[in-house]
């Protein structure tokens, strides 16, 4: 777990919104101008400040969707049901309003373009986020690794970025399959289940391989995924995990 | 500065007894850089090196004889949850370092599965710091750190290190996994210590 990192204040930043797009029913892109942008890596996220007219304040962590390209950035925001700021996020947030960020943070779910070896991706639902930031800038960096995505997601309408994943899956250089658990679109030979061992096995990078492993979404989800990677032979400390929701499991 | 949000009226979620910019949650949310080890007990071992390389050990059995304590704290994560009046068990730090000599100011904290978190040594002092090893009243899931983690509920949670197998005594501060990854190298929740430089 040896990695250096740039260690720098961060300050909140007011970026506007420039474009708002509907993924799926409930997932939203928000595209952002933000002056001041320092960068980021893939993987990275930031910090969201909403403020109401009283001065009361909400943030929550979101990952970043977008390479880095300037001073634009895009969020892809799931809404939580219950939540306090991803509806307003999804339902309420419109184009030329103001949003305050603070990033980018984290510097451990992050792909490197110099980095060595393949890069196997895994995503549990909204959990493909920080994965096609890393996707994005493989394609713009014209990275050569063999990169694999292995998208969960319940049913066909639930795909996020379903046209941007088409785009960088026609590079020789990426493979990416679906893994519906409730519902599989017509053609599809794999009857909707989870992600299993077999499944793994079938369409992911052997440990032999040595890929750095991406697995992200819903705490079940990753503590499975990354339990059934473990015990098929893959380092544990190549394989980066970022959890998040409810625990679903033992408090 | 203040940037009002155009149409955000918040579900004030945080009160008064929550530091700033943290809600509350009654799930235990579970985050972890890694795979989760599985750690069996008869494997497990706890260490304390001070910083002339002197060791004390004790293994599962020496360990869960020490004399423990029922700690219930809230707990603050800087993913911004907040948990309160969570019931542990565990041994205080104040009875692992009893019979430490030392002069150190900083301690780094090991855990099975490579992480590691620095702390300075007054901050594991004085019935602040546990090493638990029971979560309301059953023994500490994996998911949660378990066979056991460190408890030192005055600073954001991931200086509570999962899975935690030792800690070095040094004179001089060195960062540790999530603080070299830029998170502040304190991370005190009432003070908004989140990242670094904050």
């Amino acid at each position: 777990m040896e990695r250096t990192a740039i260690r720098r204040r961060l300050t909140w930043q007011v970026g506007t919104v420039t474009e708002v797009r509907d993924e799926t029913a409930s997932a939203r892109t928000v595209v952002l101008e933000v002056p001041d942008w320092p960068g980021h890596l893939p993987g990275q996220h930031l910090d969201v400040r909403l403020t109401a007219e009283d001065g009361y304040r909400a943030s929550r962590s979101y990952s970043i969707a977008s390479a880095w390209t300037g001073t634009t950035i895009e969020l892809t925001v799931e809404q939580v049901p219950d939540g306090e700021v991803s509806p307003y996020l999804v339902d309420v947030l419109k184009v030329g309003d103001p949003l305050e960020v603070r990033g980018p943070v984290g510097g451990w779910f992050v792909w490197k373009p110099e980095q060595e070896g393949p890069i196997q991706l895994i995503g549990g639902g909204s959990g493909v986020v920080p994965l096609m930031a890393m996707l994005r800038a493989h394609a713009a960096n014209e990275s050569t690794q063999q990169a694999r995505l292995l998208y969960s997601v319940r049913k066909p309408a639930s795909v996020i970025y379903v046209h941007d994943l088409k785009e960088v899956a026609a590079s020789e250089d990426v493979e990416i399959t679906f893994a519906y658990t409730r519902e599989a679109p017509p053609g599809e030979t794999r009857p909707p289940a989870r992600v299993d061992a077999e499944l793994l096995k079938s369409v992911t990078f052997p440990p032999e391989d040595q890929p750095t492993v991406y697995v992200c979404g819903p705490t079940p989800f990753v503590e499975t995924v990354a339990d059934l990677l473990v015990e098929a032979g893959h380092d544990p400390a190549r394989v980066r995990t970022e959890r998040f929701g409810p625990t679903g499991g033992p408090r | 500065m203040s940037t009002v949000s155009p149409g955000f009226t918040g579900r004030r979620r945080s009160g008064d007894d929550l530091p700033p910019g943290q809600y509350l949650t009654h799930d235990f949310p579970v985050l972890s850089a890694g795979p989760t080890p599985h750690i069996q007990p008869e494997h497990w071992e706890f260490t304390v090196a001070n910083e002339a390389g002197e060791t004390i050990r004790w293994d599962w059995k020496a360990f869960t004889s020490l004399p423990s304590e029922k700690i219930t704290k809230d707990l603050h994560c800087v993913t911004r949850w907040s948990k309160l009046g969570t019931e542990w068990r565990g041994v205080s730090l104040d009875v692992l370092l009893a019979d430490v000599e030392t002069a150190a100011d900083f301690v780094m904290v090991h855990s099975y599965g490579g992480y590691t978190t620095n702390l300075p040594l007054e901050d594991l002092l004085d019935g602040q710091a546990w090493v638990a090893y029971e979560y309301d009243g059953e023994p500490l899931h994996p998911e949660h750190g378990g066979p056991a983690r460190l408890l030192v509920p005055h600073l954001y949670l991931w200086k509570s290190a999962k899975w935690v197998r030792g800690m070095i005594l040094s004179d001089t501060e060195d960062l540790g996994f999530w603080e070299t990854a830029g998170y502040h190298e304190y991370g005190d929740p009432w003070k908004e210590q989140r990242y670094a430089g904050d």
